[in-house]
């Protein structure tokens, strides 16, 4: 499960952003357009140049996705653990803590309550940018605790993911993860609620072989990377080039494994519009204009 | 059968090599060295002893990986009677690297199903070297939902490198294929016992892997990702396999410790492929046990119980 084959470009690409001042200008990983950060921000980082979607912390999303001011964060308090006391060439304590430094989060996975379009439901998304989005002891369990808040108010849940599979610094735990969370929405399934999931750029390996593709709808944004193996680990085992556009949302939508692919920019409509036909609810509306919402976001 | 023998293992075919010698010459000349070849006989079963006994898990990784180690075809007709093999997943393939049938341990009707890695150049073809692709899982998963539907218990048997990672997989739904599988198996009214025989390849191995019991082998192996894999991650060096096993913690013993797994079945002296009969006989008496803990808890309970299990996964004491 190479998450690190996904995680290396994104290094690559910060080494290249130090030429560009921090903080107002931007630069498109797709089309190398330099973007005022500003206007980024209001096209929830969606390139306007190109259309590509770009990485968004979980935290940022969740907030865009959700109402305004209707937001509680669940299981903030989980935090990780070295139980193996991992050590590579660097060690795993050490990860953890640069990974906390950057993102500003306890681990890779960010779950709120709150509302969506008046509906309440539960959301969570995968912080990219903490090792990876992998998926390890405290991923797991953040992720079951988000489950059962949704199974016990009855609500539905939505999870963005965005990772490079499981994290091998917690070995076998992170693999168990796999079965934990699967356990979990097959009992939130036999309740009869829905799980929507969206599978956001990238989402490989152990999360894609779990939770990510047992959703009930499965929304991609455009051009994910998204599948089982990694690239360049399917490309040493059969010794081919992959073919243009591989494992992207499209060929995946072409090969039917998932429902839909959604703009970021229309996910929140949209996924509210799912939501209230599987809930057997009237049409959603939006509590708020549009403008303040966008006034939100750039704050 | 020539054993095949590992590096580490040179010292003990060296001094093997010489019993033979002597015991072709006892056969061609009638010299009288009995005594001989019995002294040597003990000192090569005690530097077996002295060196499996401190085994490094880089080593451990070898014998589990071993061209002689027995598969899952070698096991069944050792510890079943009236093996009927099933195949096919229904849509598109028979899903030759997963073996699957209804057998009878003693007189109890059950389910198996496991990697089969394959021996001779052409069955390792046929079976893909017991990496599973989608419709590989999709047969496994339609027997133990049969299994379900006529109360068998299910034995998994897994063995595998890992999922296949493939163009055609990935068009069917690799990831899909084993979140199915293991989504489905949390909740299956049935006991499950999971043995892990050889390589516990990351999520192609989880997908035969959950249930009420896990076993495993004393040289068996089983990891979120091959050592050689993390190495060439981690340290940027393939080279560094035996580092990232030791730091993954593959082996059975310290996954017994960290309290993922129920038992380590104990290998005959120098590893289960030097005695087949030894192993399979063990293994089956250690299911046995297990099963019959488990035919006694309602079913309800027993899932209740497998749930709560998947449930304490990183979980820790102070939490």
């Amino acid at each position: 499960m190479n998450w690190l084959s996904r995680l290396l470009p994104s290094v690559r690409s910060k080494d290249q952003k130090k030429d560009i001042p921090e903080g107002i200008w931007s630069k498109c990983e797709n089309c190398q357009s330099i973007l005022y950060r500003a206007d980024l921000d209001k096209n929830e980082h969606v390139c306007p140049k190109c259309g590509f979607h770009m990485y968004l912390s979980a935290r940022s999303r969740l907030l865009d996705f959700l109402d305004k001011s209707s937001t509680a964060e669940i299981a903030a308090q989980v935090t990780p653990v070295d139980v193996l006391k991992f050590r590579d060439r660097k060690k795993y304590k050490d990860r953890l803590h640069d990974a906390q430094k950057i993102t500003h989060e306890k681990d890779a996975l960010v779950v709120f309550e709150g509302a969506l379009k008046k509906m309440p439901v539960v959301a969570c998304a995968f912080e990219y940018k903490f090792i990876g989005g992998s998926m390890g002891a405290v991923v797991g369990e953040k992720f079951v605790q988000a489950v059962n808040a949704a199974l016990a108010k009855r609500l539905p849940l939505i999870c963005f993911s965005a990772s490079g599979g499981a994290r091998m610094q917690e070995a076998l735990i992170s693999l168990f993860q796999m079965a934990k969370t699967s356990a979990a929405l097959a009992r939130f399934s036999e309740a009869g609620l829905p799980y929507i999931s969206v599978l956001t750029n990238p989402t490989m390996g152990g999360v894609s072989a779990s939770l990510a593709t047992l959703g009930d709808i499965i929304i991609a944004e455009p051009k994910a990377l998204i599948g089982f193996s990694g690239p360049r680990v399917i490309e040493q085992t059969i010794r081919q080039t992959l073919p243009e556009g591989f494992q992207r949302s499209e060929f995946l939508l072409e090969h039917g494994a998932i429902d839909l692919i959604v703009d970021r920019r229309a996910m929140r409509s949209k996924v509210a519009g799912l939501i209230a036909k599987l809930m057997n609810c009237a049409v959603p509306t939006d509590p708020e204009l549009q403008e303040g919402e966008d006034a939100v976001r750039q704050s | 059968m020539v054993l095949q023998c590992l590096d580490f293992e040179q010292p003990i075919a060296e001094l093997e090599e010489k019993i033979n010698e002597l015991r072709s010459l006892h056969a061609t000349h009638g010299m009288n060295i009995d005594e001989e070849i019995k002294k040597l006989e003990v000192q090569s079963k005690e530097l077996t002893r002295s060196i499996f006994s401190n085994l490094k898990p880089f080593q451990v990784v070898q014998l589990a990986r071993h061209p002689q180690r027995p598969y899952i075809l070698d096991y069944i007709p050792r510890m079943f009677s009236d093996f009927d093999e099933l195949h096919g997943d229904r849509h598109t393939s028979k899903g030759a690297s997963i073996i699957g049938g209804i057998a009878r341990l003693d007189e109890i009707p059950v389910m198996v199903i496991g990697h089969q890695k394959g021996r001779k150049t052409n069955e390792k073809i046929e079976r893909n070297f017991g990496m599973g692709r989608p419709e590989d899982y999709w047969k496994a998963l339609r027997l133990m939902e049969m299994a379900e539907k006529f109360h068998l218990p299910i034995l998994t048997f897994i063995d595998t490198a890992g999922a296949y990672p493939g163009i055609e997989a990935e068009e069917r739904n690799q990831s899909e294929a084993i979140a199915r599988n293991l989504f489905s198996m949390s909740t299956l009214k049935t006991p499950i016992i999971c043995s892990i025989i050889g390589e516990g390849g990351s999520g192609g191995a989880l997908a035969l892997g959950v249930g009420d019991r896990l076993l495993m082998l004393q040289y068996s192996i089983y990891s979120v990702i091959s050592p050689e894999g993390c190495a060439s991650i981690l340290w940027k060096n393939a080279g560094k396999a035996s580092e990232a096993a030791e730091a993954l913690g593959v082996t059975a013993n310290r996954i017994k410790k960290l309290g993922l797994i129920d038992e380590v079945v104990e290998e005959p002296l120098g590893g289960a492929h030097r005695n087949y009969d030894e192993i399979a006989a063990r293994l089956k008496q250690t299911i046995s046990k297990h099963l019959v803990e488990l035919l006694k808890l309602p079913a309800e309970k027993l899932v209740q119980e497998r749930y709560a299990r998947l449930m304490s996964y990183g979980l820790r004491d102070d939490s």
